[in-house]
């Protein structure tokens, strides 16, 4: 089973060279930690910059500079600034590459709720909904199931939905899938020490497994 | 051609109960802290507040949720405002949850003088409900209204007394769309220059878009969510 660092290691390894990426808030947010040096990635944050770096060093804070998740952080060589309209408009031009983005829930047809429990939890859906509807690239990083037990990966989604099939992989603490276009799960990578049959019972949505199913490599 | 008017509350003084209202910033970053700080003093109530967030709870809009002078929150991100959950969850705020990109580019629309504009984000949501869908290419889009705000409020780094504005780094943000869409557009900023300082070609805001400016005194510039590394 990954831990958190495990599932951004992973997904990291779906990153190639030359893409513009754009990372959510929570685990996403750790996969710029496992992209290696030698490839040429720009980050995208959705408040306004390309060309994310670290978080500073202390008692370098700018209060002028941060991330979409409201983190200071750094600017690198080749930084560029620019306003919230322009940075949606690059997104909604399939500009950026791939989107990387945690989730509630997910359907088997790639529908996706991560913005609203009706009664409970409400923040907002911030940039998601602008970015599942317009990118052609969308992994999902997220625990399979949740706090109650329950599956994450559903026939059907319960909570409001953010957008609907636009999912198309989804990294967890016990697989690596795909959302197949025609509806359904594959299964595609087991995660360290973790057989198919725990992942059947964590999988609530139709789940397609075909031969031997690899351990991944992380 | 000069907007300098003497601080906030006389670029703020004839904002009155009702209206609406755009609030530049993303978090707490490029907030027009002293317009705010007015406004709360002012006690305006009933208004509309068209801002990505809703502050946190002791800074920014927060400050106005707490006093009640804020009736209708249109908004794409409010997660860290206590208050302003639970005046949401027991009704007594008005809340207008909307995509972040769509509200930027619903301000653009309006500084830009078309009345709507088509997007792909909230298809198939409850965001979608009541809005004309328009397919084009195959591929369904919202269509979603230009704002109309009385006024904006916006935050800079640099300006002159003709109201040519510079933002800095991520503070730039919802800053330029909203400057240019409120019917009377205020800025407050850090640093108030004479007009040939700030070279035409680097300006961000043309100063057309501009009604009143003013430079603030002793920023805060809260940091919302301090995150460092270690020098090794």
């Amino acid at each position: 089973m990954l831990d958190k660092e495990g599932i951004a290691k992973r997904i990291a390894k779906e990153i190639k060279d030359g893409y513009y990426v754009n990372l959510g808030i929570g685990i996403p947010t750790l996969v710029a930690n496992y992209i290696p040096d030698t490839m040429d990635v720009v980050l995208q944050s959705e408040n306004g910059l390309l060309g994310m770096g670290p978080f500073p060093f202390e008692g370098e804070e700018d209060a002028d500079t941060i991330n979409a998740g409201k983190q200071t952080i750094t600017k690198l060589p080749g930084s560029a600034i620019f306003d919230s309209a322009m940075s949606f408009g690059m997104i909604r031009a399939k500009k950026v590459n791939l989107t990387i983005l945690g989730a509630m829930e997910v359907s088997e047809n790639g529908d996706i709720a991560n913005w609203k429990i009706p009664g409970k939890m409400v923040k907002g859906m911030g940039g998601a909904m602008d970015l599942v509807a317009s990118a052609d690239n969308i992994i999902v990083a997220m625990q399979h199931i949740n706090r109650a037990g329950e599956s994450k990966l559903l026939p059907k989604c319960s909570l409001p939905l953010t957008g609907v099939n636009c999912v198309k992989k989804i990294v967890t603490e016990l697989a690596v899938l795909d959302v197949l276009p025609g509806g359904g799960f594959k299964l595609l990578e087991r995660a360290p020490g973790v057989s198919v049959e725990e992942i059947i019972k964590a999988t609530a949505g139709k789940l397609v497994v075909e031969g031997e199913i690899p351990e991944m490599d992380v | 051609m000069n907007k300098v008017v003497s601080g906030a509350d006389e670029a703020i003084r004839d904002i009155e109960d009702g209206m609406t209202l755009m609030l530049g910033g993303f978090g707490l970053c490029g907030l027009p802290e002293k317009c705010i700080a007015a406004l709360v003093k002012k006690g305006v109530k009933e208004l509309t507040c068209i801002s990505n967030n809703a502050g946190v709870d002791d800074f920014g809009i927060g400050l106005m949720l707490k006093q009640r002078q804020v009736k209708k929150m249109i908004a794409s991100y409010v997660g860290e405002n206590a208050e302003f959950e639970r005046q949401l969850l027991s009704g007594e705020l008005d809340v207008e949850l909307i995509p972040q990109g769509t509200l930027a580019t619903r301000c653009m629309a309006a500084g830009y003088g078309m009345p709507a504009i088509f997007t792909p984000a909230g298809i198939g949501t409850e965001v979608a409900k009541g809005k004309e869908v328009r397919n084009f290419n195959g591929k369904d889009y919202l269509m979603e209204m230009a704002f109309d705000a009385d006024f904006a409020i916006v935050k800079a780094w640099k300006g002159d007394t003709m109201g040519n504005l510079i933002y800095r780094s991520t503070a730039r943000n919802f800053n330029p769309v909203m400057a240019m869409a409120g019917r009377v557009t205020i800025a407050e900023v850090e640093h108030l220059v004479e007009p040939g300082e700030l070279g035409p070609d680097y300006i961000h805001t043309p100063g057309i878009y501009v009604h009143r400016i003013f430079q603030g005194k002793d920023y805060e510039k809260r940091i919302e969510n301090r995150t460092v590394r270690k020098k090794i």
